[in-house]
């Protein structure tokens, strides 16, 4: 503080001492108008032998504090934004928007950027007008204030939650050519909160509690049926997320985080959660989020997330613009623990080498890898493969339709295949 | 302190470590006692799952004539006239021919599992944009009407908290429990034995920024 009081002190007295004059005047008014031309001008003078240019901005101070009360990115990260694709469904109120994946860094999906799913839009809750209700298969049915719940311990964990719907397009063959679209059904944040079990407690299980249902508060009162087991492991009633509250479009004040589970059963706006002895077999767990199998059958409760890789760099937003050394980097995740290793192939998944994990790797969320590659001009094929530790292996498209066919839709984990052309572009491609 | 005042004190003390271990013996959990009772009364006015045994099914009745205008009303236009479906709304007419070959369709005639979830789901979130709004008649009324246009049911059958849970649907047994991972793949190294050759190339980058 004293050393910015003094700091502060300098540049008034400095700013009283210097007697500024018209022609003083004129450069400050014209450096500020010209501030624009500022970043093209120090472009111009880096490209050559040239000085380089003291920009405006190092002559000049920018807004002071407070300017805005709640930061927002740079104006020239305009285009790290979540996008949609109009034509995909009916309604905006019942759709998807997907995470730039390709423009983020590390491991935290940025609050305002998780990808969003609804299924009748977003609701605008009062927190002082919402309880979460618990009933049922229990002895003491009853509700908690978000007041109520903030009493108890808190825990923050990273996870990632994957709608079980990302990559559904391109199991039919390559459809669109974006990382945002083929795999922006994907986020991972800190979510706080406080442990269901310590919930289930206070309420008290009856011995014939095996299911839960989770509802939530919005005008699709969204409702998805999960095992007892689950609720008495990880599931978290979350109000925090990245170290604030939930953003609404991510359920505020209050979702259920099944860690690792489809994201349709990380129910938002939670409002209620009822304990029984079966499945209440709601719409989101019969007639959608079921995988339809070649046979004509479906696989139903399909909640594992399972484990899954891209590489996010190069991609086709991020094309190659150097030749010669290239860091490859991608994310990879697994709904049943810790991603173990990841393995980068260049020619199409003939060969592959292990890649290095880049800590930390957390259970149950997003862990990006990195590998070296010396990239001369050569059409390629990257993939990328994860094992995680359960020594479950990341499948192939052959693999994955063997079983599956092209309809199942949901839980497509598949390897990702881009190919590297020789003008650096890259593009979504599938093999055969 | 008197040695009455002791004596409540410690027997304060010692009820407490007694309730704090035996909580802790039923239960992994300790109890802090947040929270309130939530009553019958506010239970009843959130509780409005239905199971698949018909559990929270209310009274009332309707039969699909007493849905009809109802459904032209407030269901045609996203649904279509006969449950066809518009534009990329759900079709609600299909049979179990749909689930299999190329181009398949999920409908409610022919994959839906339980008529109940029929009924749930027209009473929790239909009609879109005006949601709860529906009586429990209006709901079986409904369910009726879109059932009988799957030749599920009678024009005129009446459905209620007794004969809807009885209604069996035709794709009531194509439905298996997912039981761990289905695919099992290994991690070859080197000279694998996969096709490298490019089949499908993405047609386009089709997306709009969110807001424009």
């Amino acid at each position: 503080m004293a050393v910015f009081c003094a700091h502060g002190s300098l540049v008034m007295s400095k700013l009283s001492d210097s007697k500024p004059n018209r022609r003083g005047r004129r450069r400050f008014l014209r450096a500020s108008l010209l501030g624009s031309l500022g970043a093209a001008l120090t472009g111009k003078s880096m490209a050559g032998d040239q000085p380089l240019e003291v920009p405006s901005w190092t002559r000049h101070p920018g807004p002071g504090v407070g300017n805005t009360p709640y930061g927002v990115p740079s104006p020239f990260e305009k285009n790290v934004v979540r996008r949609i694709l109009p034509w995909m469904s009916a309604s905006r109120e019942s759709s998807v928007s997907f995470t730039p994946l390709q423009d983020l860094h590390g491991i935290i999906t940025p609050s305002g950027l998780h990808f969003e799913r609804h299924h009748a839009g977003v609701p605008a809750i009062d927190p002082a007008a919402h309880v979460l209700a618990i009933h049922g298969m229990v002895e003491r049915p009853l509700k908690f204030t978000l007041e109520d719940l903030q009493r108890f311990p808190a825990v923050s964990r990273v996870h990632f939650i994957e709608c079980a719907g990302n990559g559904a397009l391109e199991q039919h063959g390559a459809q669109l050519n974006g990382l945002q679209f083929t795999h922006g059904m994907l986020s991972c944040s800190e979510w706080t909160g406080v442990p269901l079990k310590l919930l289930l407690a206070e309420a008290g299980l009856r011995p014939t509690a095996k299911w839960l249902l989770a509802e939530g508060a919005d005008a699709a009162a969204m409702a998805r049926s999960f095992p007892v087991d689950k609720a008495l492991d990880d599931a978290l009633i979350a109000y925090g997320q990245n170290g604030e509250m939930l953003r609404p479009e991510q359920g505020y004040p209050l979702r259920l985080v099944l860690p690792g589970w489809e994201g349709v059963a990380n129910v938002k706006w939670l409002r209620r959660i009822e304990v029984g002895d079966r499945p209440w077999e709601m719409r989101e767990e019969t007639a959608t989020y079921t995988d339809l199998l070649p046979s004509g059958k479906a696989r139903q409760f399909t909640f594992v997330q399972e484990a899954k890789s891209v590489i996010t760099s190069p991609c086709p937003e991020k094309p190659l613009r150097h030749k010669g050394p290239v860091i490859v980097t991608g994310l990879a995740w697994s709904g049943e623990g810790r991603v173990k290793r990841v393995d980068v192939s260049f020619d199409g998944g003939r060969n592959w080498q292990p890649a290095k994990l880049k800590g930390p790797i957390l259970s149950k969320a997003l862990t990006r890898f990195e590998i070296p590659w010396e990239w001369h001009g050569q059409e390629a094929l990257l993939q990328s493969r994860t094992i995680d530790e359960t020594g479950y292996v990341q499948p192939s498209y052959q693999q994955l339709r063997a079983l599956r066919g092209t309809n199942s839709m949901y839980h497509n984990n598949a390897i990702q295949t881009w190919q590297v052309r020789a003008n650096g572009e890259v593009d979504n491609v599938q093999l055969g | 302190m008197s040695s009455w005042d002791k004596l409540v004190v410690h027997g304060l003390l010692l009820a407490g470590a007694m309730a704090w271990t035996g909580v802790l013996a039923a239960g992994e959990s300790p109890r802090y006692g947040f929270g309130s009772a939530l009553s019958e009364t506010e239970i009843s006015s959130w509780d409005i799952d239905v199971g698949p045994d018909g559990a929270g099914l209310p009274p009332g009745s309707g039969t699909a004539a007493q849905g009809e205008a109802l459904y032209l009303a407030q269901c045609a236009a996203c649904h279509g006239e006969f449950g066809e479906g518009v534009g990329r709304y759900p079709a609600l007419l299909g049979t179990r021919a749909s689930l299999v070959g190329e181009r398949t369709r999920k409908t409610v005639g022919g994959y839906w599992p339980y008529a109940t979830t029929l009924w749930d789901y027209i009473n929790r979130a239909m009609p879109f944009g005006n949601a709860q709004s529906l009586s429990p008649d209006q709901v079986y009324a409904l369910t009726a009407y879109v059932l009988a246009l799957n030749e599920i049911v009678a024009e005129d059958a009446v459905l209620d908290a007794h004969t809807l849970p009885a209604v069996r649907m035709p794709n009531r047994d194509c439905f298996v429990v997912a039981k761990g991972p289905d695919i099992k793949a290994a991690a070859c190294m080197h000279d694998c034995a996969v096709p490298v050759k490019v089949v499908g190339r993405a047609a386009r980058l089709d997306g709009a920024t969110v807001g424009e």
